[in-house]
């Protein structure tokens, strides 16, 4: 197990090391650089700044400095703004995106489930019908028109809510909520799916004609095992949160991540695009880990020490 | 004579699909006594699964309904009683093996907790009276160093293991029926004789009756009291194991008989298969089931199903070749008279 463990983490640094290397290079054989902006400087003034911030010295050279810093934890200065390091900026705008992405995460997974559950316990009812067309069409509409829909509707004409800026915590429903969308839909397909399967099992059988009470076979033999696959959906879900807030903290004007990511890569900084793409991967890599353990530690089929084994 | 711990009367199960209905179960009649062996054979799809699974009250619910009859165990009707009740009975009074140990046992759930679960439905203990309790189902059913195996998982046991772990899940409150269905089916021959003895030695100890199902007539020879002969849905025949064997009276349980090796004919001859398949049970047609089938029909086994006859010492058989109105020169050899 501890082996195991050392093993995935050496293999997480080497793919955030080949991910920094891929982002630092594609980004700089875009054209143009920050400070490639004629109309507001002179020649002379752009080469001043592109000497200040190490733009003049060869790719390679700048590549090796840039690393050289991300080994220390530092991701550098801003090239926009200037005298604030990348560090702080993350730092500043975190919170928001964390707290709807978890929300949204937490939200739609109990709301998932719980559609699913029903579902699969009535299959083939209304309520079954019902939660499958819901599933498919928050799987099919992108979470942006729902963040308009429920802009527009919750936030404006009902004014229930407010429609957009950060100033208390009920701005946070609505962006966490439209996010959601896709995790609901999601976790009820594939627990419905999963439970169907897992009650047509004869051990669900067994353990009925040992008299469990049938609350106790739900939970105990048909969802603990069903859960099993639903928790490995939870790493990619989380990568459809962490995109999702690119677009869903620009409709909702938060001051997240998401939001300063699109305006980075629209001015060029360099550093910022970088941090936030390092941090997004590597929180990324660090979920599936997780889950990969979480799996282990569900099914007792699987064995750390010598891989899966059926 | 007593009554019977449990009988079956009537008992008439469907299924219902898209469009039409599949008649499982059509009339089936047996009693049990106490501590005595029932087998029921019969073809794959002739009721015999179903049949059991109705005592226990364990078929989907969707799709399946018990048109007809009553399961009289010890007084109650089970197929009226609550489901709390049924709750109470299953495990404790009632419990099944079943035919599959790589699927019917909880691939996430270690083997003592499985056990003990039965165990707590219907008895509060502790934990460790508990645990104490399994170890010792372990040890009886033949499972080296029970202690430590109660923290193992299904994935750790072979099958034949696992069999015995279902077995001891199943006989760990000392119930008075035992329903096994098909519990060899699955397993190494080798292994088949190691669980059917295991079965047969915890019978003596605990007294449980037991329904053995099967398709397989070789299986039943030493364990059976009593064999019930099922045939698309009905029981054609029902007696002693040694009349049924020795004296069958029906074509069918003749066919089986006839179809399966024994040890002392010479290897040359030529087993007897029963030509034809089993009927479809959702377009049943009238007349016996068996007669498009039966080398010794006569015109009105294609009109009318026969009656059960009883005889004496409880050798029933529904045949019209039995029927006192058939003349005895059209019997064919191997067929018992009543």
């Amino acid at each position: 197990m501890k082996r195991y463990i050392l093993q995935r983490i050496g293999f997480m640094l080497l793919t955030l090391f080949l991910i920094a290397t891929l982002t630092f290079f594609l980004m700089h054989f875009l054209p143009g650089t920050p400070f490639n902006n004629p109309e507001k400087l002179t020649e002379k003034q752009i080469k001043v700044l592109n000497a200040k911030y190490g733009l003049d010295d060869p790719v390679a050279l700048q590549y090796l400095r840039y690393l050289g810093h991300l080994v220390t934890g530092d991701f550098g200065m801003s090239f926009q703004y200037e005298g604030r390091t990348v560090n702080s900026m993350i730092t500043t705008r975190i919170g928001p995106s964390a707290l709807i992405g978890f929300q949204a995460m937490v939200f739609g997974t109990i709301i998932g489930l719980a559609l699913g559950i029903i579902s699969a316990l009535k299959h083939n009812s209304i309520y079954d019908y019902g939660s499958v067309t819901l599933a498919v069409l928050g799987m099919s509409i992108p979470s942006f028109v729902f963040a308009a829909l429920l802009q527009y509707f919750v936030g404006v004409k009902l004014g229930w809510l407010p429609p957009a800026l950060w100033e208390g915590y009920q701005n946070t429903i609505l962006p966490s909520f439209a996010l959601s969308v896709t995790v609901i839909a999601t976790v009820a397909r594939f627990i419905r799916t999963e439970m169907l399967e897992v009650l047509g099992h004869d051990y669900v059988i067994t353990a009925r004609s040992k008299g469990v009470a049938e609350p106790k076979v739900i939970v105990k033999h048909v969802l603990r095992n069903a859960l099993i696959p639903v928790v490995t959906m939870l790493g990619p879900l989380a990568v459809s949160i962490m995109t999702g807030t690119l677009v869903i903290e620009k409709i909702f004007s938060v001051p997240g991540l998401g939001e300063q990511f699109t305006l980075s890569i629209l001015v060029k900084d360099y550093s910022v695009i970088m941090g936030i793409t390092i941090l997004y991967s590597a929180l990324f890599i660090l979920i599936v880990f997780i889950v990969d353990l979480l799996y282990g530690f569900l099914d007792p089929r699987i064995n750390f020490k010598r891989g899966a084994e059926a | 004579m007593a009554e019977p711990m449990l009988s079956v009367e009537n008992l008439h199960v469907s299924f219902q699909t898209k469009d039409k209905e599949v008649r499982a179960v059509r009339g089936v009649n047996f009693s049990l006594n106490k501590g005595e062996t029932l087998a029921i054979v019969g073809e794959s799809g002739s009721g015999k699964s179903v049949t059991a699974k109705s005592i226990m009250r364990l078929l989907p619910k969707h799709n399946t309904k018990v048109k007809e009859g009553r399961i009289i165990y010890e007084g109650r009707d089970l197929l009226t009683a609550s489901i709390r009740d049924i709750q109470k009975i299953r495990g404790s009074d009632i419990s099944m093996v079943f035919q599959d140990p790589m699927t019917s046992l909880n691939p996430t759930m270690k083997i003592g907790k499985q056990i003990i679960e039965g165990l707590k439905t219907y008895q509060s203990i502790s934990k460790q009276e508990g645990k104490t309790k399994a170890a010792e189902m372990l040890k009886l059913v033949g499972i080296p160093n029970a202690e430590e195996r109660l923290d193992a998982y299904p994935h750790q046991f072979s099958g034949g293991m696992r069999q015995r772990v279902g077995i001891a899940m199943a006989l760990a409150c000392n119930p008075n029926l035992l329903i096994a269905d098909e519990p060899t089916t699955a397993l190494d021959v080798t292994i088949q004789a190691q669980i059917l003895e295991l079965m047969t030695d915890m019978q003596k100890k605990t007294g449980t009756a037991i329904i053995l199902i099967t398709h397989d007539l070789g299986v039943v020879a030493n364990m059976a009291d009593r064999i019930a002969v099922m045939y698309a849905g009905e029981i054609i025949e029902i007696g002693r194991a040694e009349e049924i064997f020795y004296k069958p009276q029906h074509p069918y349980t003749l066919g089986l008989l006839q179809s399966m090796p024994k040890p002392h004919t010479s290897r040359t001859v030529p087993l007897i298969p029963i030509p034809g398949t089993p009927p479809d049970l959702a377009k049943l047609e009238r007349g016996c089931p068996f007669a498009p089938r039966c080398p010794h029909t006569m015109k009105v086994c294609h009109y009318f199903n026969p009656e059960m006859q009883h005889a004496s010492g409880g050798h029933s058989v529904s045949c019209w070749l039995q029927d006192k109105r058939t003349p005895k020169e059209n019997l064919p050899a191997g067929v018992g008279v009543v």
